[in-house]
């Protein structure tokens, strides 16, 4: 009876009811590309581009435009910034992705502290989806459809392209069309995760889910399913659970995650810490 | 497009001013299969780069049947198995999976497969008697097994060329024997097969002709003349005596060539 109650209580509010379905198809979203991050080892690539948005979506903020448009740029900015960086430096990788995307951060944080009437730090930083406003809505259904319906499309060539970049550039695939294609849908859906769990975090809602279904499956569409799971059943419960003890909804969320990995890192049937002992004392 | 035929005319590639290849020419032949043989680092590698058309000459140039490669790269032409070293084995694809992607080229947009697609597929895994491993995830595959599963992919393309880096390495026996075989058929049915490999002695055996290389074509014809002990003490840079000796000095490691990878 209580456990009805607490699940329903929230309903009666508008606005819970609109943040619990906008978190699920945020965290549908995020999971379903996070398996692609994962496996393509682009974890780092997601956090510097989910952070090199900001001054984008700023920027948009102010000009009116939709947000994704200027996280898009800025998020694709950033990466051939990098790889400028790259090539005509003798900088190491790891350190050009940190100081381009703290770079970009810290713009974008210069740019809110200048327009402060109408954008809020708090909310972009953190988030806030419990007063997501119906444009915001708008913005984020639309992203969603985009991300999954050319995830749907280009399926198995995103799989090969992370798998084996060579035998696809070598059966005639245009590599480069994929590269950008999953780049883009990781500035869009930085913006989609914005809304939910603020940029800050976004980028866990692009790598936990993938990485938890990693340590449980040995198959991609399982591994899609098991992300997805999780990554929908972390956002509607983290968001309950802060509306309950009144904490950030972010925040929830991704703690939510991270113990679902560490559970899985514990448990899996065949890639935990449980039953990987045996394969460790072996020399 | 049944005899293929790949003419590499003066071909130098460089990677950050760093000469790999220089002035690299030999004509490939359908239904041949030719020897790559040199030392770690004396640009195999980046002579298959060349031939798929991953790293643009410098200089010369290659062409497929009269055609540059970028020409032909979409009809699935050029079938290539990478080093094992290049592939993620914790990838979440089964055998299937792998030997599937092989068909890509030949699919729709959505890479649906159809009955010949299945057909092809059961055929590459039944030819390297991995048929019934087929579900197995790659990681839990032993070394040759792996071998096996991405020379079914290669079966799968149904190229007419086959470049293959270093098949042999780490793999028992059986796949080796089963492998050599199965690159006979394949020259019997005009293939066009390029081949690098650091065991000398089984060269003799099925290569038709052999490349020496050394930064450059030190030697290059049928394996009867060219493969000799001069020449091979020429091309692994000392006095190398005997076949095995060379065999066990070269070996471990391939850290010069991943460098440029």
């Amino acid at each position: 009876m209580d456990l009805v109650q607490w699940f329903a209580a929230p309903l009666q509010y508008e606005f819970m009811v609109k943040a619990i379905l906008v978190s699920a198809l945020v965290g549908l979203v995020c999971s379903a590309l996070s398996c692609y991050m994962t496996l393509k080892g682009w974890a780092l690539m997601g956090d510097a581009v989910s952070h090199a948005v900001l001054p984008g979506v700023v920027i948009a903020y102010v000009l009116n435009i939709p947000l994704a448009i200027g996280a898009f740029v800025f998020g694709v900015g950033s990466v051939l910034a990098i790889g400028f960086i790259k090539a005509k430096t003798r900088v190491k990788e790891d350190a050009v992705i940190g100081l381009v995307f703290t770079g970009f951060f810290a713009l974008g944080i210069v740019l809110i502290s200048k327009v402060k009437s109408t954008v809020d730090l708090g909310h972009i930083l953190f988030g806030n989806v419990l007063g997501i406003s119906d444009s915001d809505i708008t913005q984020t259904v639309i992203i969603s459809i985009i991300t999954l319906v050319t995830l749907a499309i280009l399926r198995k060539d995103l799989i090969l392209f992370c798998f084996d970049s060579t035998h696809a550039r070598s059966i005639g695939m245009n590599i480069t069309f994929l590269y950008y294609v999953l780049l883009s849908l990781l500035s869009l859906t930085a913006v989609a995760g914005l809304q939910t769990v603020g940029i800050i975090l976004v980028v866990a809602m692009l790598v936990t889910p993938g990485a938890t279904a990693y340590l449980l499956s040995d198959r991609f569409d399982q591994m899609m399913l098991i992300a997805i799971a999780s990554g929908v059943f972390s956002s509607v419960m983290g968001t309950y659970i802060s509306y309950h003890i009144d904490g950030s909804t972010g925040g929830c969320i991704v703690v939510l995650q991270t113990l679902l990995f560490v559970i899985a890192m514990i448990f899996a049937p065949k890639h935990g810490l449980l039953v990987q002992p045996k394969a460790a004392e072996s020399p | 497009m049944n005899a293929i035929r790949i003419d590499i005319e003066n071909v130098t590639v460089a990677y950050h001013g760093k000469v790999a290849l220089h002035s690299a020419s030999l004509q490939l032949q359908a239904g041949t299969i030719c020897g790559l043989v040199g030392m770690n680092g004396a640009g195999k590698s980046t002579l298959f780069k060349a031939i798929m058309g991953f790293v643009q000459p410098a200089g010369g140039r290659i062409l497929i049947n009269g055609l540059p490669i970028r020409r032909v790269q979409k009809s699935s032409l050029v079938a290539y198995v990478p080093q094992s070293e290049e592939v993620d084995w914790n990838f979440p694809v089964s055998v299937h999976d792998v030997v599937m992607m092989g068909r890509y080229g030949y699919m729709n947009l959505l890479r649906i497969p159809r009955l010949s697609d299945q057909r092809a597929v059961r055929e590459a895994l039944e030819r390297v008697e991995m048929w019934q491993m087929r579900d197995r995830q790659i990681g839990e595959l032993s070394g040759g097994q792996k071998k096996r599963t991405f020379f079914a992919r290669a079966l799968a393309q149904q190229g007419k060329v086959l470049l293959l880096d270093e098949p042999f390495a780490g793999v028992d026996i059986k796949t080796e024997k089963m492998m050599i075989h199965l690159l006979m058929e394949l020259r019997q049915t005009g293939h066009t097969i390029l081949i690098s490999t650091h065991d000398l002695a089984s060269i003799t055996t099925f290569c038709d002709q052999v490349v020496l290389i050394n930064r450059t074509i030190l030697a290059y014809g049928n394996t009867s003349e060219v493969f000799t002990a001069e020449n091979l003490s020429r091309t692994f840079g000392g006095s190398v005596g005997d076949f095995s000796l060379a065999t066990s000095q070269l070996a471990p490691g391939n850290q010069e060539e991943q460098e440029w990878t």
